[in-house]
Formats: structure tokens, C-alpha cells, sequence
């Protein structure tokens, strides 16, 4: 049944279903209805599980390294600030094997301090070694946090997982949720049962030093993981698809591509205007289609290139920029596309949203136009010229 | 030597009051226990991959967050109705206990985790190569804080750290010194019986870095308490237990044997400041034997 749901409202729902034993977590904008709804959860013992107040996020991200390393399932949020002072803490639960889950409520960075979505705060955290998925709906975000904690929490994995989902668009916009019964999703996840674990009958020693004689292996052993996650992902959301009844997650996913001779790429909230621009340029008889990375680490740079390799243009959609650089994705899908060859497709990369600016379907048109332009590498959408001279 | 948690075969330097002392503390803590670790010396000369020291389960996160993450052992203990059979310590080094950590020891003590956290005090920053710390006494020498025409050492003296703990309001606080092997034992036992959080500090010489006889760890350790700069006591539930000192020393014959006080010795000035703190702790902690 499905049932109206504000997004952070369902992700605690969600969360709470999942049966964590340790919550931490510290308040950020907009990740606090989540971790509020949890705590209240809590304490009226609907969810068993010890709700840790921490006083800052680095502290959040090690409670839940530690409630994990005793071998019970934990789960934290954060957004922006929050995730840059757990950046530490993050890359460390991925190094120690962790299968931590985490939302992260993709906001703006500082300075300027700007509450608004966008998703500069995820890419600080991109090389972590943690999976990152994103959602586009809140459904989605429901349903890939089921999958997080089954993937990360696959022996053959241990790896934590992140669902990042737009902040404000998707953490406190209102969606029909079909929200998982509490049996349906223990029949899916049960109990978290591990072996690498504190554990006084078998006492290990986690957290080594390890000099350059082993870091290089141990770091390779995190690589070839994410290797192996790009044909277990898609088995995971075809799994999930078969219990569930629905699509969510998976590595990449395409809207309009049979024929496409012009794609859009992009990730998270922004690919549901991308289709309704889409259905427009479709209807003006433009062969244009979307790839949608719901799996960005690992990247999916086989499904995107066999995806994008009889398109003839392709518009790449960051709503982040490695300043002095380029937007994150438009540096990852140029670099899948290198195994297509002379076959390659012209890829333009377009910066969209930073700060919360509103993306309409006018601002996907608008890159649209210039797609079949002069390729750029690097063009923000959307700017008002007359701010910017006015700073001159 | 009955047999230990902590086995012999690391690579500390030889005479490191902070290997001796964390021998002391598992093993009076017993098996029955896990052990989160901050960057440092400690932790880089007991686990170096693929061996380990410790005979408990014991794990590393990061320099500053020990605390934080035995309060995350402790949780999962308790979600898993384990806590009353185990206990959680947390440990560091001064560095990673009042200065980078401090910001997760103030939470794991305010929230209440069960858990004994235990700072080595080796008063620098040691295994980065012996930078101040906020619990560098006055006038030392560190590589960052080199006496010189404008410098007579480490400007300010050590941070309160127990007293910036027992200010938590938690059941037990106490510092001790390798010079008593015994004393810590008994202490950390103490601790261990009562829940909450605890804090001890332990005063750890360290051969390398105080540039003392790597023999003469235990005396130097000593000294340090007989002379009044290291005060040895307990707070429990807030009241001071001092370990009052039989005969004190003239700090002289703590600093003479380490090179790190070498340039106070031609002082006057200097050796008279010193002193001075000697003679606040031993008023203030009421350590004088007969009074
Ligand atoms: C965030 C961070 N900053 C700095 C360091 C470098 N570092 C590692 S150990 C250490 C000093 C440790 O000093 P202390 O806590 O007193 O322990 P000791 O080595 O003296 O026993 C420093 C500065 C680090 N590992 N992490
Ligand atoms: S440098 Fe000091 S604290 Fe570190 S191992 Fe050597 S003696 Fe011990
Ligand atoms: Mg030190």
C-alpha cells in the first residue's frame, strides 16, 4: 500500500526496518528529520537500537565504526559540513571493511554557506572506497537503502555503503511511497552475522599499521571489490526487482535510448526533469535520451560506454565541480568513453545547480542547445551575467 | 611473570614507560576486555602488520577519535546485552587525549559510556618526533618548542587534563605513574568496578624523548612524583585522594637526568619557575605527608 511520505520521513522508515542496533548521528540541514524521526522512533520503542548523541559528525561517523566492529548493523546521516568533518572518519570505516550505511543529504559547500541542494559534498568522499548510490525519487532512496545494507553487508563485500538523495528536493519532498513491511524486509535482510568482529572468545586485531610492503595489496584487494560489484549490483537490483516488483538502483539506467543519437548523462533528483525535457525534445522529433548513474563508485564505465556507443552526442550533467577542474562525472564518463575509440561520442560536460539554483526543464534545454555546438568541457548553465559584472 | 595480554616482541625503544604501562593496565583489565587505540606510538609499535602485541580484541581507528569509537563498542555491547561481562577501554597518547581528542573524550565523558579511557603521558608528541603538546611541561625542549635567544622552551604549563576530566562530574579520575606499577594495577581495577566513564592518566618517561638513560625509566618516573611535578591522586565522585609524598625533592634532581631540561640547569630564573609548579601542585593536591 503505498502511502504519502515526506522523504526523510520514509528514510527513517525505511532505516527503522532495517533494524539497526546503533544510531549516531549529530544535526545537520537537511538530513535532521531523518535522524529526528529515528530518535523519537527510539524512544518510543518502536526501533531497539542505542541512539548515540554525539558532539560533532567525526564523532557520529566513529560511533558507528565502532557499533559496526562489534558486529552489530549501524547507521548514520549527514550533509555537506557534516560529511567534510567526517571525511576522515569515512575513508577510514571504508579502509577497515566496515559495512556502515549512510544517507547523505547532498547540500552545498561553504564558503559561501548555502543550506541548498546540490552534490559538491559527496565528491569530497568520492575516492573513500565507499559505494555510492544515488537516488532519484524518493521511492528509490527507500528502496537502495534496503539494498545498501545487503550489498555492503555480502561477506564477499564488507564495504559500507552511502545513498546520497538531493537535499530538500528528495529529504523533505512529499512522494506515494510504497514503504516495505517490516516482514517483507526481514525476509530480505536478516540479521547482520559476521565473523570479523571485536569479540572476546576471538580476539582480532583490527586497525593495523601496515608499511609499504602490504598497503599497496590491501588497497588493490578495495579496488578489485568495486571490480566485482559491477555484475554484483546488477544482480542485487534484479533480486530486488524480483521480491519488490520494482526498478530501483542498479548500476546505470536509460530512458529513451534505442535510438538516441543524443544523451544526457547525469545522477540523482535532476534526471526527473532531464525526462520531462526529454518527452519534449521526443515530441519535436530530437533522438535524445538519458543515462541515469544510480552507482557512482564503482563506476560503471562498461554500461555506460556500450550505453552511449551509437550516440553521437553526449551532455554530461554535474551539479558539482572539481574547481579548477571539471564537474566529477564529466572527468569519469570522458574517461569510459576512451574504450569506444574513434568511435567516441563528442561529450560536452555542463555545470548545473550549484547552491540550490533552480533546475527547470528550460535550464536542460538550454544544454540541449548548446550540445550540438561546439563541444566545452566545462560551461555553467544558467549564470547571471549581470552579477557577475557587477563584482568586477 | 605470569602470563600477559600483551606480548613481548613489539618494537617500542627500549625502556618506554608507555610500553611497560600498557602491559600493566590489560593485563590488570583482564581478558574480558576491548581495547580502542589512538594513533601513536603505542599503537604503531604493537600492530604493525602482520603482527600484533594484543591478546584482546583491540582496534585503531584514527589519532583522535578513541573515544568516540569506544563509545560505539560500547553501544553495540549494550544493544547486545554484552555489556555487563566486558570492558571498554579507550587509549592515547597526551596528544590524542588533550589536544586533537579532546573534543571526543569531553562527549564520550559527558554522555556517560561505560568505558576506562587511559591517556600514556609522554608530555609530546612522540611519535611524530617529539612536538609539544598541551601536556608538555613548561620550559621543555621539543622539536617545537627549541629553547634559543628568544625562547626558554615550551612557553605554558601542562593542561589540567584530570581535572578538566573529574570537571565532567563522572565517578572516578586518577593519575598514577610507571614508576608504581602496583598503583596503576590497583587503579585500573577500581575503575573497572565502577560504571561510568573514568579517566586515568599515567605518567609515562620516554627514553627518546626526554633524552634520559633508557635504563632509568622507574627512577625518572619517580622522581617526577617525589619532586612534586607529577601529582599523584584520585577523585572519586569528585573527592581528592592525594598520594602524599614521604620526603620531596628539589625538582633539580628530576630535571638534571633529561636532556630536555639541560638548558634550565645553567638558569636560576628557570629552575625557580619549575619549582614554583612543583609547589602549587603539591599545595593544591594536597600531597605534603604531614600537614
Ligand atoms: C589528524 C591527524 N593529525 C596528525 C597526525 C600525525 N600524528 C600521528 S601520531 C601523532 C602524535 C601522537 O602523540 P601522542 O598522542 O602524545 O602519542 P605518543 O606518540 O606520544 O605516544 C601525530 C601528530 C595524525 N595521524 N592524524
Ligand atoms: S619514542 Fe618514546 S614513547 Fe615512543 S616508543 Fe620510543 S620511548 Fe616509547
Ligand atoms: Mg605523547
Amino acid at each position: 500500500m503505498k502511502q504519502f511520505l515526506e522523504g526523510s520521513h520514509a528514510v527513517a522508515e525505511i532505516v527503522k526496518r532495517c533494524r539497526p542496533g546503533v544510531v549516531s548521528a549529530y544535526p545537520i540541514t537537511p538530513q535532521t528529520h531523518i535522524v529526528e524521526d529515528l530518535a523519537q522512533m527510539v524512544s518510543n520503542q518502536e526501533l531497539n537500537a542505542q541512539f548515540v548523541n554525539v558532539e560533532s559528525e567525526h564523532s557520529a561517523a566513529s560511533v558507528v565504526l565502532g557499533g559496526e566492529a562489534t558486529g552489530v548493523r549501524s547507521y548514520t546521516a549527514t550533509s555537506s559540513q557534516g560529511l567534510l568533518l567526517m571525511a576522515e572518519v569515512v575513508f577510514n570505516i571504508a579502509g577497515m571493511r566496515l559495512p556502515v550505511v549512510m544517507t547523505t543529504a547532498n547540500r552545498a559547500i561553504s564558503a559561501p554557506i548555502n543550506i541548498w541542494n546540490d552534490q559538491q559534498d559527496v565528491m569530497v568522499v568520492r575516492d573513500s572506497g565507499w559505494v555510492l548510490f544515488f537516488a532519484e525519487s524518493i521511492q528509490e532512496a527507500v528502496d537502495l537503502h534496503l539494498q545498501a545494507y545487503k550489498l555492503g553487508e555480502d561477506p564477499d563485500v564488507m564495504l559500507p555503503v552511502m545513498v546520497n538523495m538531493d537535499g530538500f528536493i528528495l529529504t523533505h519532498g512529499m512522494e506515494a511511497v510504497d514503504m516495505p513491511s517490516q516482514e517483507e524486509v526481514d525476509r530480505y535482510l536478516p540479521a547482520y552475522k559476521t565473523t570479523y568482529k571485536l569479540d572476546v572468545e576471538n580476539p582480532l586485531t583490527m586497525g593495523y599499521l601496515a608499511d609499504p610492503d602490504y598497503y599497496l595489496e590491501i588497497r588493490y584487494m578495495v579496488q578489485e571489490t568495486h571490480t566485482e560489484l559491477l555484475s554484483k549490483i546488477p544482480q542485487l537490483a534484479g533480486e530486488f526487482k524480483k521480491t519488490f516488483g520494482r526498478e530501483s538502483g542498479g548500476l546505470i539506467q536509460t530512458y529513451r535510448m534505442e535510438d538516441a543519437e543524443q544523451a544526457f548523462v547525469a545522477a540523482g533528483s535532476v534526471c526527473g526533469t532531464i525526462r520531462d525535457a526529454i518527452d519534449e525534445l521526443r515530441a519535436k522529433g530530437k533522438k535524445v535520451g538519458l543515462v541515469k548513474i544510480a552507482t557512482y563508485r564503482p563506476f560503471p564505465k562498461d554500461a555506460i560506454a556500450s550505453s552511449l556507443k551509437n550516440v553521437k552526442e553526449v551532455a554530461v550533467v554535474d551539479k558539482s565541480i572539481s574547481l579548477g577542474g571539471f564537474g566529477p562525472f564529466y572527468t569519469d564518463v570522458t574517461s569510459a568513453l576512451l574504450s569506444l575509440g574513434a568511435q567516441a561520442p563528442k561529450t560536452s560536460g555542463f555545470i548545473l545547480g550549484l547552491g540550490g539554483r533552480d533546475i527547470r526543464v528550460k535550464s536542460i534545454l538550454d544544454v540541449y542547445e548548446k550540445l550540438s555546438g561546439k563541444q566545452v568541457d566545462c560551461a555553467f548553465i544558467g549564470l547571471k551575467q549581470e552579477l557577475l559584472a557587477e563584482t568586477e | 611473570m605470569t602470563e600477559t595480554l600483551f606480548k613481548p616482541g613489539h618494537t617500542a625503544c627500549a625502556g618506554c614507560g608507555q610500553a611497560i604501562a600498557a602491559r600493566l593496565v590489560i593485563d590488570a583489565a583482564g581478558k574480558n576486555t576491548m581495547i580502542a587505540n589512538n594513533t601513536g606510538c603505542l599503537e604503531v609499535f604493537s600492530t604493525k602488520y602482520p603482527e600484533s602485541a594484543w591478546c584482546v580484541p583491540w582496534i585503531h581507528s584514527l589519532f583522535e577519535n578513541c573515544a568516540a569509537v569506544a563509545s560505539g563498542i560500547e553501544s553495540g555491547l549494550k544493544y547486545l546485552g554484552k555489556k555487563d561481562t566486558i570492558n571498554v577501554i579507550a587509549q592515547g597518547g597526551d596528544g590524542g587525549t588533550a589536544d586533537i581528542g579532546l573534543q571526543a573524550l569531553s562527549g564520550m565523558l559527558e554522555r556517560g559510556h561505560d568505558v576506562l579511557y587511559v591517556c600514556y603521558d609522554n608530555e609530546a608528541y612522540m611519535n611524530t618526533g617529539i612536538q609539544r603538546s598541551g601536556l608538555t611541561p613548561t620550559t621543555s625542549n621539543t622539536t617545537t618548542t627549541p629553547p634559543g635567544s628568544a625562547s626558554f622552551g615550551n612557553p605554558r604549563p601542562k593542561k589540567p587534563m584530570p581535572d578538566i576530566a573529574a570537571a565532567h562530574g563522572i565517578p572516578y579520575v586518577a593519575t598514577a605513574s610507571v614508576g608504581y606499577p602496583q598503583d596503576i594495577q590497583k587503579k585500573v581495577k577500581k575503575a573497572l568496578s565502577i560504571k561510568g566513564p573514568k579517566y586515568i592518566q599515567i605518567h609515562v618517561p620516554c627514553p627518546l624523548g626526554w633524552r634520559h638513560e633508557s635504563s632509568q625509566t622507574s627512577e625518572v618516573a619517580k622522581l617526577a612524583v617525589e619532586t612534586g611535578l607529577y601529582p599523584i591522586f584520585e577523585y572519586e565522585n569528585g573527592q581528592l585522594i592525594p598520594r602524599k609524598i614521604a620526603s620531596v625533592k628539589p625538582v633539580e634532581e628530576y630535571l638534571k637526568v633529561q636532556g630536555r631540561f639541560k638548558h634550565l640547569l645553567k638558569d636560576a630564573k628557570g629552575l625557580k619557575e619549575i619549582q614554583a609548579v612543583a609547589d602549587y601542585n603539591i599545595k593544591k593536591y594536597q600531597l605534603k605527608a604531614q600537614e
